[in-house]
This record gives C-alpha cells, sequence and structure tokens, in this order.
C-alpha cells in the first residue's frame, strides 16, 4: 500500500511545525555565546528593546521561572556559566522573524572567557568510567582473561579507530510554536519524535504537571534522533510565549542545529583481538574514549555490540568519557552500534587479512551459542544466514583476497563485508481502538517522522481486525492521544503496534472500543537476548590519481524478523545504508580548537551523499520468524541499515588499495597521505 | 538580514548610474543572497541586472560572446558552446547543482566569493570579512584552502570552475563602469590576497561585467577534471582545465588552469613553459608538474592538494597527449 499521508505530502498539504497558522503569533531568535567557557557578566538589551517590532528579550539577567532540576541544555537563561559556544544565552522576540533576528543581534553581551578544552584524545586526564552508557548499560564488562588469551592467540591485532564528531540533519529544520491559553495550559506545535515524552519533558522543565501541556507533531521531516529528546527551541518557545503573552515560533537555522540539537560523539576506539590457528576468537577487547559536556553526561554505547557478536573466552568492553567545554552529544541513528560496529567489524577484517581466512568465513566461525556477554539466549539470530546469501547475491566465492591487484584504468577496485546489528527492544504504549462511521479508528501518540509508522499502524490494525487498510484510520502525532513511546531506538513500530494489536483484538470483543495498555505484557517479556542482524557488502572504486573513493554498489542482507511493510522497509533498509555511506567517505563536523564550537554548519561543508554517489544500493531480507518479540513478530529496522556500512566500505577500500585508513571519513587527502 | 533597497537596472549603463557605495549587484543570488543572510553580506541597496539584454552567446566572427546574464545551465548547453569548447561546458555542469546552475549567471559564478568556513561566519575573524582582524584558518580549518599564492593574511580560494576554464581558454571580461568601459584578459580578473585580502578581483567599484568573450579555440585537445570527495554538488579539492596540442610527438601547444589551489584561477604557466618544444611523454609531464608545484606552500591540513595536482596535472595530459 501507499503511504496513508503520501498525497498531502507531495501535494504541499501536510503541515509541518512552523507552518501551523496561529493568529498573533511573535518570533524568537536565540543569541548564542561566542565563548566556549567562562561566564556572561552583562547583557545589555537597550539598544534591542527600541528597534522596531520588539517584545521582549530573555535573558540570566531576568532569569525566566523554570523547574530547578531542568535538563543543563534546556534550563535557558537560569545561570551566568557558559558550556559551551553556541549555547543560548539570550533571546531577542517580535512581532517578525527579521525583527526578532535583528534585535537578536543588537543584544550586546560581555563576557568573562575562561580557557576552554574542546579536544578529545585517549590521554585526557579528564576522562574517566560513567556510571552507565546510553540508555543503560554497564558502561564495563569483563569476562575471562584477556591478557591470557591475546598471549596464547595465533594472530592478534592491535588497532585504534577513529570517528569524528557527526551530525544529523533532517530536512526539516527544528521549529516549535508554542501558545498559552487562559488557563495556562501551554500548547506545542513541535518537531519531535515522541509527543508524549516531549510533553513530560516540556512540562518537568517548566515546572508544570504534563496534564498542563499538550504537544502537536502530525508530520515530521526527518529526525535520526536529534529529534528524540526536547531540544531547547522548544523550550524557548514556550518561555517566550509566557513573557510576551502572544504565540510564538521558534524555527532554528541550519547553522543552530548544529549547536543545540545534538551530534554523534568523537570516538577514539582501540580493538584488541587474538584469534587461534582456525580463527577463532582467543580474546577480544574493545576500549571507547568519547566526549559529553559540563551540563550532561552523555555516554555513547560505542561498545556494547562487541558483547553481543562474536564467541570469545575472554572479553572485555569499556568506555572512557571526558567532559569538554563542548554541546551534549546525543540520539544520531544507531548510537552505539554504529561507530562501534564501525570499529569492530574493520578490526575484524584486519584480523581476516593477518591470519589468512576469508572474512565471511572468520565471522562464521565465531558465531556465538548464546549471547557472549549476558549468556542469554538469542529469540532469533540469523547472522551467518545473512553473510551466506550476500555473499552469494554479491559473487564473494570470485573474490581474490590479495589487496591492491585489481586495476581498471586509473581505478582500483575492492570489495568487503561487514556485519550489522541492533537490538530489537519494545516499551510500554497505550493505544485505544474505536468504531467510527462504520470505520476504524485508532489513536495513539505515535510519532510518523518520515518512516511511515502511520502507514504500517494502519497495516498492523487492519490486519488485527481483519479489514482492508482503507477502512482504518490511524491519528497520531498529539499528545492527547493515548500515550506513546519515542520513535527511536527502533522500538516505534514495535510497542506502538503491541498495543494497537491489544487494542484491536480489545474492540472486536466487545464491538465497541478497545484500550490497551502494554505496560504488563511488556514486563513479563521473557528474558532473551534479542536483535536483529545483517551483513553488508561494499564494493568501491578508488582513484589512484586523485584519491577519490566511489562505490559503485551496495548490498545489505538483513534478518530483522518479519517484514512489515516492504516498501517502507526497504525505504529505512537503503536509507540507513546511503548515510552509512556518507559517514564513510564525507560527513565530519569540525571542532573549533580555537574558538569552540563547531565549523562546516551547513549543508554546503557538511556533506552528505548526493544522488551521484548512490549508485546501486540494494536490501534485502531474510525470512525470520520470532515468536519471543511481540505480536506482530517484528524487529526494529530504522537503525540496523547504517550499522556495519562504514566498515564494508572501509574494509573493501583496504582490499582496493592495501591502504588501511582507520580514522573516518575515508577522504583523499587520507588516501593520498603517505604511507605511515 | 538588514533590510535593503531593491531597483531592477534598464540597461547597462542604468545600472552603473545607480550604484552608489552600498550598492550590490544582483545576478541570480546564488551565492549573494546566502551571504546576506548569513550576515557576511550586508548591502544597503541591490540592483537587479539578471533581466538585462545581456542573455544571449554569439558568435563574433571567430570568437564567441557570452552575456553575463547567461544563465549558466543555458551555457553548458548552448550547441556552439558544446562544439567549439567542451571543456567549458564540462566546467560548468561540474559545479553546483541543476538548480542552483538555472539560477546563476556568468558574471555571478566569476564573482562568488570564497567558501572558507571563517568568511561565512560573522562570529568569527576573517581578514577578507573584516580587514585586520586576522585569519584563523592558518591554524585552523583550511584543508580546502590555497597552496599557491596566499598570503600571512588570507588563504582563501577562489571556488568557480567556470572560471577555471576561462582562464585557460583566455577570456576576455567585459567591463563597463563608472570610469568606462574595458576588457581584462583572464586569469586577471582574480587576484591574489596579498595584504587586501577583501578584494577579490580587479573590479572598481560601480564595474558591471556585461560579457564575457571567448577567442577562437585553442588548436589541440582539451579537458576540465573536477576532484572532489563526493560524486556532485561539491566545489572542487583541487579542478584542472587543460588544453594539449602535440604535433609529431612535441609540444606545439598547452594551457592549464588549476581551481581551488589559490585565490584565483591558477594559471601553470611554468609547467606550460616547461612542455612546449618538448616531448609529450610522462616523465615531461612529472617534471612540469612538478616545477610548477615546486611553488606550493601548503599548511598541516592541506598538504595533500600538492600530490593530488601534481597527479592531475600528469594524469590529465597523458590523457590529452596522442
Amino acid at each position: 500500500m501507499n503511504r496513508v499521508e503520501g498525497r498531502v505530502k507531495v501535494t504541499g498539504l501536510a503541515t509541518y511545525a512552523a507552518e501551523y497558522p496561529v493568529e498573533g503569533v511573535a518570533h524568537a531568535y536565540p543569541v548564542q555565546s561566542l565563548i566556549a567557557k567562562g561566564r556572561v557578566a552583562r547583557v545589555d538589551a537597550s539598544q534591542a528593546l527600541d528597534m522596531p517590532g520588539v517584545l521582549g528579550v530573555l535573558s540570566v539577567e531576568d532569569p525566566p521561572q523554570l523547574a530547578p532540576d531542568a535538563d543543563g541544555e534546556l534550563a535557558l537563561f537560569q545561570s551566568r556559566d557558559v558550556a559551551y559556544r553556541g549555547q543560548l544565552i539570550a533571546a531577542a522576540v517580535a512581532d517578525t522573524y527579521e525583527n526578532a533576528r535583528a534585535a537578536a543581534d543588537a543584544v550586546r553581551v560581555e563576557y568573562e572567557p575562561a580557557d576552554h578544552d574542546v579536544g578529545l584524545r585517549a590521554d585526557h586526564p579528564g576522562l574517566y568510567r560513567p556510571e552507565v552508557v546510553n540508555p543503560n548499560y554497564p558502561a564495563d564488562t569483563e569476562h575471562g582473561d584477556v591478557e591470557a588469551g591475546l598471549a596464547e592467540a595465533a594472530t592478534t591485532v592491535d588497532v585504534t579507530y577513529t570517528t569524528p564528531v557527526l551530525h544529523n540533519n533532517p530536512m526539516e529544520p527544528h521549529a516549535a510554536v508554542a501558545l498559552w491559553d487562559a488557563e495556562g495550559r501551554l500548547l506545542v506545535y513541535n518537531s519531535t519524535q515522541g509527543a508524549s515524552p516531549d510533553r513530560d519533558t516540556i512540562a518537568g522543565t517548566l515546572g508544570l504537571p504534563p496534564s498542563r501541556v499538550r504537544v502537536v507533531a502530525r508530520h515530521v521531516g526527518g529526525g535520526f534522533g536529534c529529534k528524540g529528546s526536547t531540544r531547547p527551541h522548544a523550550v524557548l518557545a514556550a518561555l517566550a510565549s509566557r513573557a510576551v503573552g502572544r504565540p510564538v515560533k521558534v524555527v532554528l537555522t541550519r547553522q543552530q542545529m548544529f549547536d543545540v540539537t545534538g551530534y554523534r560523539t568523537p570516538t577514539i576506539q582501540r580493538l584488541r583481538l587474538g584469534a587461534d590457528a582456525e580463527g577463532r576468537l582467543t580474546a577480544l577487547e574493545h576500549v571507547a574514549y568519547e566526549q559529553s559536556s559540563t551540563l550532561v553526561e552523555f555516554a555513547e554505547q560505542t561498545a556494547t555490540p562487541a558483547r553481543t557478536m562474536y564467541a570469545a573466552p575472554a572479553l572485555r568492553t569499556a568506555h572512557r568519557l571526558v567532559r569538554l567545554d563542548v554541546a551534549t552529544p546525543s540520539w544520531m541513528r544507531a548510537p552505539g552500534e554504529c561507530p562501534g560496529m564501525y570499529a569492530l567489524e574493520s578490526a575484524l577484517d584486519e584480523l581476516a587479512c593477518a591470519a589468512g581466512i576469508d572474512p565471511v568465513e572468520l565471522r562464521v566461525r565465531n558465531e556465538p551459542e548464546t549471547e557472549p556477554e549476558s549468556g542469554l539466549p538469542f529469540s532469533s539470530r540469523n547472522l551467518v544466514a545473512c553473510l551466506r546469501e550476500g555473499a552469494r547475491r554479491f559473487g564473494w566465492d570470485r573474490r581474490d583476497p590479495e589487496p591492491g591487484v585489481r586495476r581498471e584504468g586509473e581505478w582500483l577496485v575492492g570489495t568487503g563485508v561487514a556485519a550489522s546489528t541492533y537490538p530489537a527492544r519494545r516499551r510500554p504504549s497505550q493505544a485505544v481502538a474505536t468504531v467510527r462511521n462504520g470505520d476504524f479508528l485508532i489513536q495513539v501518540a505515535a510519532a510518523d517522522i518520515g518512516t511511515g509508522a502511520r502507514t504500517v499502524l494502519t497495516r498492523i490494525a487492519a490486519e488485527t481486525l481483519g479489514v482492508a487498510p482503507d477502512r482504518v484510520h490511524v491519528e497520531l502525532g498529539d499528545s492527547d492521544l493515548p500515550d506513546a513511546p519515542v520513535a527511536g531506538g527502533s522500538m516505534g513500530t514495535a510497542s506502538w503496534g503491541s498495543a494497537v494489536v491489544r487494542a484491536c483484538e480489545e474492540l472486536m470483543k466487545n464491538g465497541k472500543e478497545g484500550r490497551a495498555d502494554t505496560t504488563d505484557e511488556v514486563a513479563t517479556d521473557a528474558e532473551l537476548a534479542r536483535h536483529a542482524f545483517g551483513a553488508q557488502f561494499a564494493e568501491v572504486r578508488v582513484s589512484a590519481v586523485t584519491g577519490e573513493v566511489r562505490v559503485p554498489r551496495l548490498l545489505g542482507v538483513f534478518a530483522a524478523g518479519r517484514i512489515l511493510d516492504a516498501g517502507l522497509a526497504r525505504s529505512q533498509f537503503i536509507g540507513g545504508m546511503t548515510m552509512g555511506l556518507g559517514m564513510a567517505l564525507m560527513e565530519e563536523t569540525l571542532t573549533d580548537e580555537e574558538f569552540g564550537g563547531f565549523l562546516r554548519r551547513d549543508l554546503a561543508q557538511y556533506h552528505v551523499p548526493a544522488c551521484a554517489d548512490v549508485a546501486d544500493v540494494e536490501a534485502v531480507w531474510l525470512e525470520e520468524e520470532d515468536d519471543a518479540l511481540n505480536p506482530m513478530g517484528n524487529k526494529g529496522i530504522g537503525e540496523i541499515g547504517i550499522v556495519g556500512t562504514a566498515a564494508a566500505i572501509g574494509n573493501a577500500v583496504h582490499h582496493a588499495t592495501g591502504r588501511r585508513i582507520r580514522d573516518l571519513p575515508i577522504t583523499p587527502a587520507k588516501i593520498l597521505a603517505p604511507s605511515p | 538580514m538588514k533590510p535593503f533597497e531593491y531597483a531592477r537596472a534598464g540597461s547597462p549603463s542604468d545600472a552603473v548610474r545607480r550604484f552608489r557605495p552600498g550598492t550590490m549587484y544582483l545576478g541570480g543570488g546564488t551565492n549573494l543572497v546566502d551571504l546576506m543572510r548569513l550576515g557576511v553580506a550586508r548591502p544597503e541597496r541591490l540592483v537587479d541586472v539578471s533581466r538585462l539584454p545581456l542573455d544571449a552567446i554569439e558568435p563574433v566572427g571567430d570568437r564567441l560572446r557570452i552575456g553575463a546574464a547567461v544563465r549558466n545551465s543555458d551555457l553548458a548547453a548552448d550547441p556552439l558552446i558544446r562544439r567549439r569548447y567542451p571543456m567549458l561546458a564540462r566546467a560548468v555542469l561540474a559545479g553546483a547543482s541543476g538548480q542552483v546552475r538555472n539560477m546563476a549567471t556568468v558574471a555571478g559564478n566569476l564573482l562568488q566569493r570564497t567558501r572558507c568556513a571563517y568568511f561565512q561566519d560573522v562570529s568569527r575573524p576573517c581578514n577578507k570579512r573584516r580587514p585586520g582582524s586576522g585569519c584563523p584558518a592558518i591554524e585552523g580549518d583550511h584543508s580546502n584552502l590555497a597552496v599557491l599564492g596566499a598570503s600571512d593574511a588570507c588563504v582563501a580560494t577562489h571556488p568557480s570552475d567556470l572560471a577555471v576554464a576561462l582562464a585557460a581558454l583566455e577570456a576576455e571580461v567585459h567591463v563597463t563602469g563608472p570610469g568606462g568601459d574595458r576588457i581584462i584578459p583572464m586569469p586577471g580578473l582574480h587576484r591574489l590576497p596579498g595584504d587586501a585580502p577583501e578584494r577579490d578581483t580587479v573590479l572598481e567599484p560601480g564595474d558591471l561585467i556585461t560579457a564575457v568573450e571567448l577567442p577562437a579555440p585553442p588548436p589541440g585537445a582539451s579537458a576540465y577534471r573536477k576532484v572532489r570527495e563526493r560524486a556532485s554538488f561539491a566545489f572542487a579539492l583541487v579542478s584542472i582545465a587543460a588544453v594539449l596540442d602535440v604535433r609529431d610527438g612535441v609540444v606545439s601547444g598547452c594551457r592549464i588552469a588549476l581551481g581551488s589551489l589559490a585565490h584565483a584561477p591558477w594559471r601553470a604557466e611554468r609547467a606550460e613553459q616547461a612542455l612546449i618544444g618538448g616531448p609529450a611523454t610522462g616523465e615531461a609531464f612529472l617534471e612540469a608538474a612538478e616545477a610548477e608545484l615546486a611553488q606550493a606552500r601548503p599548511l598541516p591540513r592541506n598538504a595533500f592538494k600538492v600530490p593530488l595536482a601534481r597527479n592531475l596535472i600528469v594524469n590529465t595530459l597523458e590523457e590529452l597527449a596522442p
């Protein structure tokens, strides 16, 4: 079936957060810190307040009232301390966007700057072990004796991989329109991945009960994680609206999105692997070094996939974090798995080369019986089948393992493989199913961020009810609907879908209305290791003249439970793989050592793949029956597509050139650099 | 964005007449409007010259005259351009995206500003944007900045592909202005930064480009190649426009222009001189490239441009040699 909202989207009728026609709306434009560390000594708004159309200036000179325990990134204008360059330190509110921006420019800020530290390094004295890593995994794990395992190994690899700061770049910028009604109830049209949790966070930040806040997000133009947690623009809209007594709109510029909507932490990852003569791992150690801000601890779970992937008698994973004068990192498509599997799957390729074993075969030989770290049985695991099927489709058996020997004119040609994985979880959700005019109305505060959630929930309801999809109407994107978790962690469909199935089942029993809350059902889920798996194959061409890397072919084979909608699933897989191609070859935000903050804060400088970069990207999936997941039998597919792509491409670059580039992105500059 | 006046010029002389300090001419706006939004350009008055009757491509004897307001996409699609100056069409098509090329004009393309990150960010210093404020790129992000002809004040590069091809084709830029009409031979339009990086070109205030005139195509084979990590819609890491004429194994004519290496399109005169009259061999090409690039003064993060430019010169000439 086509996307339910396809027609309104392509005809421009879909309303996004900034587009709601709200009478009397004013505009707020933020003032951002020009120093990376220090204090705001004084904010002089006198000139700004005299400008045409200006309704007010918010700053720490008159701190707006907020809950005392508000999140550090959302506690706007509460403290004179500056945590990073680009932090919101004031805002001008005016009748038009242009007047607000002009007034923001006229706000004079005096600083007391202090020396800043924005550089992540593996020997930073501030590194520490966080209590947990995102969302709540232990920071470190250790089983067996890694040193002994390495000592007895026939082949060892000790390598360090690095990844840069990466930014989500959804097409729709973060935007919010906030309105307070006469009873002091707040309505926020927001670009968010979750109306219910966004409502809770906004209410908590403002010190209001959740019942006094409503968040509406019927259409969202992409998120990838950066709209998964409440961002400061939404709080600013609410505060500005409260201050001036009018509805207020905030639309971030692309540059401001780079500053205040989160990013993927840069990582430094050391991998030590040992294998016996048959290629069976004797030890696996994965240590990740990462950064967070001084405001909030966000520790990406980079080394966690090593706890799931391969059988190793000695297995150690660790995360070390340093708090720098930078913005707080946050979620970006497959936090943890994406950068972690880049390093792990690259290191495994190095081990395969060192041991003289085919990299597909090496992975097969290290297939575990149970989840290595937890010892839990897998609900289903078809990594080997994905590798075999991918190898068959890709023509892997014709591959000569020798690196740097295939040349077509100036182009060196190579192929590479890497595995993919992503947890298959679900969270409690509510849903209501009712009969309306002979058709069926499904209500759930889910979010459709461009994934097709509205469509897949329509299918799920129609299948459960045994009716045609056109008799089902799904209402989502509104926190006044039954509570639902965020569209994140590849949990959306599994969580909301479970509640929709239960609500529909209930409706069929009583014929009138079905109300579901899956809190108890989810709590009694059996203890199992639930993960989707995949295998990605890449062919690259590297110019011996220019160092340019092109990717003529990408193949992903996934085993992700039951695929609920082939069209939507393909879009998720190839979208993730394309984003992984960007990570491999071009995406990079620079940290400005001198002034703090980021450089390359727009789409002309932060390159994401263009159509010309994406030649032949194919995604296929295996039939996978898994009854232990949820009523639909599906595993989340929003993120696994990006996991492993960069490693497959990097491994192919090595196969093509004989050069191992261990620092993303793999650019012509690095290809052409003299060998170390 | 700062409020500004807008006026549409009726003729080139009308445009010049309307020019006062604080005025900028508006072509397709694909760079200027961006810079206004960023606060980098803060004109008080825009004089729109995009609809002047300067949109024709017409032969003048054995030369070809391209109106300043010709859109980039029309330029690249023109049958005469494609037949007689294929390198120029390739250069234009290597730039930007289809949508941008549909808007961008010939003159606007030549007068676009550097994409140096510091130049485009008003919250950071930049000698080109705010003379005397300093150049953080030299210690900071200069990975796509100049290795040739830069100064202590500025390491910006000029981003145009078109300008590189025009430098190799020895086009003439026709200008009218308060001081009358004049002709500037390429690559003379753009200047090196020296101690006045705020000046990209030799144009004087109020000068308006009216046309670009191409002399008859030089004999020999020609090519334009642009290197970039993204396959499309990216500025060059290095680009080359080259013409090579070989008679009986001897180089009788050679023109090499390089892009993204300097504040201006860079004519590789040393390499050309080294080649003319000599053999068209890979060794000769390499020697010529190295002679040219001996002048390079790379910074730590853009040193790759030197071997990249060397490889590109050698490879392009090898492909052009019979």
